[in-house]
């Protein structure tokens, strides 16, 4: 509980800031003058949300970025187990693949330019390349880190490729793939947002360059906003499915600043010999096998 | 001319199928390892239908080499390894491998994994459910059996490991070092579970290890390896009887293993 209050003190002693500084007009080294208060921002947000754009905006880029992303976790995924599995599919992709990945999703606007027939599929495409690369790569990883007695053991009891592939790679990697998913679901919404300023029609990247083009500074602002809340809308679905999926790895019980150390310095306070913070030794071993086994 | 053969094989396919009884393993003069570095060298062993086999050895000796390759997952650099006078070709359902290190998969449950071969062997859903559940019911996990791995203790894991083999109906089980993480009380009671499961199996065994008492507790024969050979295989008087630990005969070749293992 008071952990979310924290949270919500956080957002708000940040908006508490930037009101204070922009209503006084602060000019410093920093000049507030031109910035948009809050409330601002606020008018402006309450005026786009009962108009018909801006959720027409919402959805273009959401449709943008999640058709974009699930065909890069898609295809990262699969490219990434076809690397890391065969060799030559590791000499066939692998220079190819490595010389694409250095340059930046957004430099490709270009290419999809001469290669899509609609901005709409360049969009897509850029989006894609660009989570693409994380989920690869992470995948990659995941799947050379896989315990060897893994297979081998699906092996011994007569699995096939196929079985290896679906009781043992897939599932085994999966903490891996989460990783580049996050990563990921990142940089599609620098990439989405960037490409819809330089070549969308509608979108949420479109109408903050053209809120900024016309001066319209509170637009702007509605844009970021809008852009940071579906971000973290999104990394936390990403997020959430990934701790679901990955429900069987083995997870420490002990949480950092949880009520614990208080517990401790009550016993200390009471007691003159204070319980030694780090156990060493079969006592230590002992207590950690118990709370493996008790439920 | 045709039938004749034919009638000649089928009585022998039906019989393998129907009572599974364990499989002839054997090595011939074989160099097992690999290629860069050869762990053993001229290895003839025979292990015959339902024996067990125990092998001891110094660690590093190519006890897990020589495992691996029964299993068919190392093939031999010369000489052959083979099964019913076949040769060995790769991993296969017939010989199951139990695992020293934790080779139970982490993400499913228990009884998942002792699904595990029953699925690779096509059966359906509730028949699998219900062998695994009484798999894991002889080797004393019922408790379990909807636990992941790492929620149980080593000695359960590995109770877990055995139960997951034997469930596959291997003609052969081959297990290495599978105690060897666990402490002497713990260690004691799996090799009492391990011969009661065994039993009415008629499974091969071949069972390596570095402690020459569980080796002489288990083995029917006890292989001892040293130096990149296999320097002896004895037979073992009243193998699997824990009150025999004092009986002459078996006192002289414990005492013979251990001075020829050098220690």
């Amino acid at each position: 509980m008071t952990r979310y209050a924290l949270r919500v003190a956080s957002l708000a002693l940040a908006l508490g800031l930037w009101q204070l500084l922009t209503s006084r007009d602060v000019d410093l080294w920093l000049r507030f003058s031109q910035f948009p208060t809050v409330t601002d921002v606020g008018r402006a947000f309450a005026d786009r949300l009962s108009g018909p754009d801006y959720w027409t905006d919402l959805t273009d880029s959401l449709t943008r970025i999640l058709t974009g992303f699930l065909l890069a976790a898609v295809l990262g995924v699969a490219t990434g187990v076809l690397v890391a599995r065969s060799r030559l599919a590791e000499d066939l992709l692998g220079p190819v693949l490595e010389v694409i990945r250095p340059i930046p999703a957004i430099a490709l606007v270009p290419v999809a330019i001469l290669l899509f027939p609609s901005n709409e599929q360049g969009i897509v495409f850029i989006t894609c390349t660009a989570a693409f690369f994380p989920v690869l790569v992470s995948t990659r990883h995941a799947v050379r880190a896989l315990a060897p007695v893994w297979e081998e053991a699906v092996r011994t009891m007569g699995g096939g490729r196929r079985r290896v592939l679906g009781s043992v790679v897939l599932p085994g990697a999966l903490p891996g793939v989460f990783g580049g998913l996050s990563v990921g679901i990142g940089v599609s919404w620098i990439c989405v947002i960037s490409a819809e300023m330089i070549s969308g029609q509608y979108g949420v990247g479109y109408r903050t360059w053209q809120d900024y083009t016309v001066v319209d500074y509170p637009g702007v602002f509605v844009g970021m906003v809008t852009i940071g809340v579906l971000g973290w809308v999104t990394s936390t679905a990403v997020e959430l499915l990934g701790r679901r999926l990955t429900r069987w790895l083995p997870r420490t019980s002990y949480v950092p600043g949880t009520a614990r150390p208080k517990a401790a310095r009550t016993t200390a306070t009471t007691s003159p010999a204070p319980v030694p913070a780090v156990r060493t030794g079969p006592e230590a071993e002992e207590a950690r096998d118990e709370h493996l086994v008790r439920d | 001319m045709s039938t004749s053969s034919e009638t000649e094989t089928r009585p022998k396919t039906r019989a393998r199928t129907s009572s599974p009884r364990g499989a002839r393993l054997a090595l011939r003069d074989a160099t097992l390892g690999r290629p860069d570095s050869p762990a053993l060298t001229g290895v003839d062993v025979d292990v015959s239908p339902g024996e067990v086999l125990t092998v001891v050895g110094p660690s590093g000796c190519g006890k897990s080499t020589l495992l691996r390759t029964l299993a068919g997952l190392l093939p031999p650099l010369a000489g052959a390894a083979e099964q019913d006078g076949h040769p060995i070709d790769g991993p296969g359902a017939d010989r199951a491998l139990v695992f020293q290190e934790d080779a139970l998969l982490p993400w499913r449950t228990l009884r998942a994994n002792v699904e595990l071969p029953l699925a690779i062997r096509g059966l359906a859903r509730t028949e699998r459910r219900q062998q695994a559940t009484s798999w894991l019911e002889r080797v004393g996990l019922a408790a379990q059996i909807r636990q992941l791995p790492h929620r149980v203790s080593g000695g359960q894991r590995q109770r877990a490991q055995l139960a997951r083999a034997l469930a596959g109906r291997p003609r052969a089980v081959l297990m290495d070092e599978p105690f060897g993480a666990l402490d002497a009380q713990t260690r004691a009671g799996m090799q009492d579970v391990l011969v009661e499961v065994l039993h009415g199996t008629g499974a091969t065994v071949v069972f390596v290890t570095h402690d020459v008492d569980e080796a002489l507790f288990l083995g029917d024969r006890v292989a001892l390896l040293g130096s990149g050979r296999l320097t002896a295989v004895r037979d073992v008087p009243s193998p699997r009887d824990r009150t025999a630990h004092d009986d002459p005969a078996r006192v002289a070749l414990r005492r013979d293993v251990l001075s020829s293992l050098g220690t």
